[in-house]
């Protein structure tokens, strides 16, 4: 089964544009345009040449010997953690920031929820010198002081979102409305796999370098393109898209999604919304939602900011309702160890939300020397005072 | 005939539509309102269905949304309310809310229920034309449901023609490039929106939103339409009111004087 957006932005049964009226000129726009300017030779130049000097492109894929010793399988990390500003939210930031411009905006607002996307805008701004200003919930901003203070180095505004919970999903209902209010000169940078109809595909298809890098760089490493497995987090599902991408239709490769399972999956302190999710509508996509039977959105609980959302990108939904991938729900103090461990085996302090998907391995079957790839989506630096804080080590 | 053709058909100007949402301030506080809306002279009731991410939706409203939802409001406690309330409400009702409770209640149970209390129309914001068109104009038509489109400054001709060819009751004309509640006033740029989609001709009445407030926005936005719907400045007005029919009235009164 072919796995691809249709052209009302349908992946199965999820996925669409439900977008209020004085949003429509906007997306329309963003949907007719992108694809074609993204083809254009002179876009096409602008990006891989800062993706290569800017970014810091391409990650290395690096064989993680004494985890693989102690796994007993051949794992490979790709090395997202390596790329500027810590992640690879900046594979987006670079891809959209270029658009924006090539579509005459002058203005650029993003949502932010632990502060990695807000720094990868800010970032690309500071780079074309517009205009900036990050949507980032009250409660995220006191949580996560430093990356606040780096997107007021590198000039942008940081708004508080204050309404409902306080957290990523009302600063993407602030940013949304900051959008309706200046709908001309001003692009909205989506920094995951959500949104209404282009972004899910758009933010996918500016992720996709990296299992194109890891094709490539397999075939050179080992003889062969495909993997036995592909392992990756999902909060709203970007590194995992941009990993999985290029497998999608590569039906011998598991892809292995890891959400957050915060306290236990059935806890109530919980961002596993392939289980406790049932399709419903948020931010502009048909997609699963942890939502309540009257259809009010949850607030979700995990100790990485980076998987606290309350649904999931709708190819993530498709991907789970037809078993294309499997879903493993890590919890919050096994994320914390398996961070430790990977610090210690190999000398890499991941992001929290990265850690899930290292502690996934105790958590699947696979084959003696099963040939792996865990996409290290991020660095742990803006986690530290969480490790800090676990202190169990 | 549907209570909004019948109203656009038997008064031609000055039309008032009152936004409250459900439960707000307090949960039993529904009818009581819809009451006082009615005997206060309005034209239109406007009763929102909270959210917990009302997208379209400014400061105001997004607040009362909250405080009905702590308050325990749902559709079927709304719907509850309800219950025979046209044994004293005459005035067309139409509901307003966003697309993914009413999916949970069941699109098709949400349609039937409405029929059933003498519902006439429903606003829901995100739900664009594309999908209404697609997923729900035939179960809408079916139980007798206007579904009222939005149009704002951006909107091209193009649109406002599709739109109006596949409206029924009235186009809900947004002021401004804002969510609601944003601005007191009108600018020039505004009037000359509003003027531009006045000289279209378009086959269905307008009524224009967001941003009005009071007497003179209200005159300013019945010179151009066939009136206007207020929500914020009346969830204001009551917000804190000690005397809500009191309040209601003079509220009312005040804008249509």
């Amino acid at each position: 089964m072919m796995i691809q957006v249709d052209e009302k932005g349908f992946y199965g049964n999820f996925g669409g544009a439900y977008i209020p009226e004085m949003l429509y000129p906007n997306v329309e726009e963003l949907r007719e345009n992108w694809e074609a300017i993204v083809a254009s030779p002179t876009y096409q130049e602008e990006f891989q040449s800062l993706l290569k000097d800017f970014v810091g492109r391409p990650t290395p894929l690096y064989f993680a010997a004494r985890l693989s010793e102690s796994f007993g399988a051949k794992i490979y990390l790709k090395r997202e953690d390596l790329c500027h500003t810590g992640a690879h939210k900046v594979n987006n930031t670079v891809g959209q920031i270029i658009l924006a411009k090539k579509l005459g905006k002058k203005r650029i607002i993003a949502e932010t929820g632990a502060g990695q996307h807000g720094v990868a805008t800010a970032t690309v701004c500071a780079l074309m010198g517009m205009d900036c200003t990050i949507y980032m919930g009250e409660l995220d901003i006191k949580r996560q002081r430093p990356n606040v203070e780096r997107m007021r180095i590198l000039g942008a505004k940081v708004v508080p979102a204050i309404s409902g919970s306080k957290t990523l999903k009302d600063a993407t209902n602030e940013a949304m409305r900051a959008w309706i209010a200046d709908p001309v000169g001003t692009h909205y940078i989506i920094g995951s796999v959500v949104g209404p109809h282009p972004y899910p595909e758009m933010v996918a298809r500016f992720q996709s370098v990296i299992s194109e890098e890891i094709k490539w760089q397999l075939k050179a490493k080992e003889g062969r393109e495909n993997p036995d497995l592909v392992i990756a987090c999902v909060g709203g599902g970007s590194n995992a898209a941009g990993a999985f991408y290029h497998y999608y239709n590569e039906s011998k490769v598991r892809l292995i999604a890891v959400e957050a399972a915060g306290h236990g999956i059935h806890s109530g302190k919980s961002a596993a919304t392939s289980v406790l999710g049932t399709p419903g509508i948020l931010h502009g996509s048909k997609t699963l939602l942890m939502q309540t039977e009257d259809g009010q959105v949850v607030e979700p609980h995990s100790i990485s900011a980076g998987l606290d959302y309350p649904g999931i990108g709708p190819v993530h939904a498709h991907l789970h309702e037809i078993g294309r991938a499997e879903f493993v729900g890590v919890e919050d103090e096994d994320a914390m160890k398996a961070g430790i461990l990977l610090s210690r085996t190999e000398g890499i302090i991941p992001a929290i939300e990265t850690a899930h998907a290292i502690h996934a391995l105790n958590q699947i079957e696979f084959n003696a020397n099963d040939l792996i790839v865990i996409n290290l989506s991020g660095r742990g630096d803006k986690d530290l005072e969480t490790y800090i804080h676990w202190g169990n080590y | 005939m549907n209570r909004i053709d019948y109203l656009f058909q038997t008064k031609k100007e000055r039309i008032l539509s009152i936004y409250v949402t459900a439960g707000f301030p307090n949960l039993e506080d529904t009818l009581p309102m819809m009451e006082a809306i009615q005997a206060a002279g309005a034209d239109i009731i406007e009763i929102g269905l909270p959210y917990s991410d009302p997208i379209a939706d400014g400061p105001t409203i997004q607040e009362s949304n909250t405080i009905a939802l702590e308050n325990g409001m749902s559709i079927k406690k709304l719907f509850s309310q309800l219950l025979g309330f046209r044994a004293k409400i005459h005035l067309p009702v139409v509901l307003m809310g966003y697309l993914n409770p009413i999916i949970q209640y069941g699109v098709e149970n949400f349609c039937k229920k409405c029929k059933e209390l003498g519902i006439d129309g429903l606003i829901l914001p995100d739900l664009p034309m594309s999908h209404y068109l697609e997923e729900y104009k035939e179960l809408f038509e079916r139980y007798g449901l206007f579904n009222i489109f939005l149009i704002s400054p951006q909107t091209s001709e193009k649109r406002i023609r599709e739109v109006d060819e596949h409206s029924n009751g009235f186009i809900y004309m947004v002021s401004s490039h804002a969510i609601t509640g944003a601005k007191a006033e009108i600018s020039p740029e505004q009037e000359q929106y509003f003027e531009r989609v006045a000289a279209m001709n378009l086959s269905n009445p307008r009524l224009i939103g967001f941003g009005i407030s009071d007497a003179a926005t209200f005159q300013l936005a019945s010179r151009y339409s066939q009136g206007a719907i207020i929500g914020s400045a009346f969830i204001k007005s009551i917000k804190n009111s000690n005397d809500s029919n009191a309040d209601i009235n003079a509220f009312i009164q005040g804008v249509i004087g």
